[in-house]
């Protein structure tokens, strides 16, 4: 699997979730970043539990014209002005933890 | 399409991440300079440091770049070389004194180098003398106080004992008897931090101070080794107080696959990057001194009030025995000291149940027989006498030929400071307690000198 860890489909996948107090705007100003730099989401989940609002993005970068590491400083940034916390992934970390 | 993880799967990773202090504790580049052997001052010095400066560069881009693409933490950048006694040996041929003060200019030339270029740590200022020594051994271990002392990086280590060829007491002597002169040249004997004394050390062993670059490794490689213990305490928590004893053994097992994993995955990405070898990663979990970033919680988490209390050894053995079985299936490319790491000040627990007198010289050495850290990080009163001290080492040397295991004894004489006191030696290396050292007359015994033959397990070696 370590072989072909790079250069397969998944290359260009990153995860970025998103915790905090729930409030309008988070899913908005989250996208908005996304949408700028042309990044595409793959997959999305959403979920408020007792106020505190979760997302878990999976994104591909290949369409975008944005790299991995600017990327998360623009979205860390937009988290700080929406008072949540952001966190971003390559997603082979994923594939490794939960993969055999 | 079907989802790639479940939304499960990435809250559980993220937490690791960010509240269980899952981070890479060290990767480390193992250099070879056997190149730079020579009889000229000179040119070792120009050799060594420019070989060094060149790959911490290399070492400190990747790293970042790795950190920076997986948002995974990178906590130490370290260095391991050949044994410089090897680099000294020509010198020391010709003149002890000319070596000494060789050995002493290299040591400071590879301090600048890895000051400049943000390398937290530098090993291999070691010799190999678990049989007897040569000119160029002898060099390393008379001048590991000072090299130790005049520099902030350079980490020093000797081996003293083989499964294969038994324990050299003469050596044991002299180590014990340097450790105090050590201790004296840096305030709180802080400079013992960076030294241990091994039986049986591993070539690609990423953790400092007992990294060295060894002589069966190819010209430079990656090895690395990984944290985790907060991971381990969030599970077996989880799990609560009423599950047996295999369940808790399956999902420590469970655990310790996705921590491995992770190193495995950053060490071959740094690897790539600066376009070296991969090695190894070291399974054992590394401690620090945060609180929840502890080997010693995780004992109590499984239901002990105390790191050290009865059930201890039972505790801390399936803890490693879960780790090497989670880890192996996790990755093929196992080496180091692979199994649990237990430094007293460096582990927030642990300290705490040596301030509680429950972790005492004793229960640090009952406990040896299941991990792999020995004497690890214990402060002793200064004014230990070296007689105790090699007494101490023959222990663990004696419990690692017997147990044909890798162990160390990194101690620290804290100069003038009595039993109970509390010492701060700052940032990674923590707070602790001056453990009381039993003062019973040894001297008669460890005068006796010579060499303790190597147990029955070498026979079975061939």
């Amino acid at each position: 699997m370590y072989s072909n860890v790079n250069g397969n489909a998944e290359e260009s996948l990153v995860v970025i979730t998103v915790i905090g107090a729930d409030r309008p705007g988070i899913v908005a100003g989250i996208t908005q970043v996304l949408a700028r730099h042309n990044v595409n989401i793959v997959d999305i989940a959403q979920t408020v539990v007792r106020g505190i609002f979760s997302m878990i993005m999976i994104v591909d970068l290949s369409t975008g014209n944005i790299d991995l590491p600017r990327l998360r400083e623009e979205l860390i940034s937009k988290s700080r002005e929406l008072g949540v916390e952001v966190s971003v992934n390559h997603i082979a970390v994923f594939r490794a933890m939960q993969r055999v | 399409m079907p989802r790639i993880f479940a939304p499960e799967e990435i809250r559980e990773v993220i937490e690791m991440l960010l509240f269980q202090d899952l981070d890479i504790r060290s990767v480390t580049l193992g250099i070879s300079i056997q190149e730079c052997i020579s009889r000229c001052v000179s040119e070792i010095i120009e050799c060594v440091e420019s070989k060094v400066s060149s790959y911490a560069q290399k070492l400190v881009r990747a790293s970042n770049k790795v950190m920076n693409k997986y948002g995974v933490k990178i906590v130490t950048k370290r260095i391991a070389l050949t044994p410089f006694s090897l680099v000294l040996e020509p010198l020391a041929t010709q003149s002890l004194d000319k070596a000494f003060e060789a050995g002493l200019e290299i040591a400071k030339s590879v301090d600048r180098a890895a000051h400049n270029n943000n390398v937290d740590y530098v090993g291999g200022y070691a010799a190999f003398v678990h049989k007897g020594s040569t000119p160029g051994d002898r060099v390393i271990i008379d001048s590991i106080p000072q090299a130790l002392a005049e520099t902030q990086t350079v980490a020093g280590m000797v081996n003293l004992a083989s499964t294969y060829t038994g324990i050299n007491v003469d050596a044991v002597n002299k180590v014990a008897e340097k450790v105090l002169e050590l201790a004296q040249k840096t305030p709180k004997g802080i400079g013992c931090t960076r030294f241990t004394a091994m039986a049986n050390a591993p070539e690609d062993n990423p953790f400092i101070p007992g990294a060295y670059h060894g002589l069966g490794e190819p010209d430079a490689v990656i090895n690395v080794a990984v944290s985790g213990p907060g991971v381990i305490e969030t599970v077996i928590k989880r799990l609560g107080e009423r599950t047996d004893m295999r369940t808790l053994h399956d999902y420590v097992k469970r655990a310790a696959f996705k921590i491995t994993r992770l190193g495995e995955l950053i060490g071959r990405e740094v690897a790539r990057e600066i376009g070296v070898e991969f090695g190894i990663v070291d399974l054992s979990l590394a401690p620090s001194p945060k609180i929840g970033d502890s080997v010693a919680r995780i004992l109590e988490a499984m239901g002990l009030e105390i790191a050290g209390a009865p059930g201890s050894i039972a505790a801390l053995y399936m803890l490693v025995d879960a780790v090497k079985k989670g880890g192996a299936m996790a990755t093929s490319s196992i080496g180091g000291l692979s199994g649990a790491f237990i430094p007293v000040s460096e582990d927030w627990g642990m300290t705490q149940a040596a301030m509680r007198g429950a972790i005492t010289i004793d229960r640090l050495e009952a406990m040896m027989a299941v991990c792999n850290t020995g004497v690890d990080m214990v402060a002793i009163p200064g004014d230990t006498p070296p007689e105790i001290i090699a007494a101490m080492m023959l222990d663990v040397m004696a419990v690692a030929i017997a147990l044909d295991k890798a162990l160390g004894v990194r101690i620290i004489p804290v100069p003038g400071a009595k039993p109970g006191d509390v010492i701060d030696f700052g940032g990674l290396l923590g707070t602790t307690v001056v453990i009381p050292v039993p003062k019973y007359n040894v001297k008669q015994f460890v005068a006796r000198g010579g060499l303790i033959p190597p147990s029955i397990r070498r026979l079975d070696k061939g």
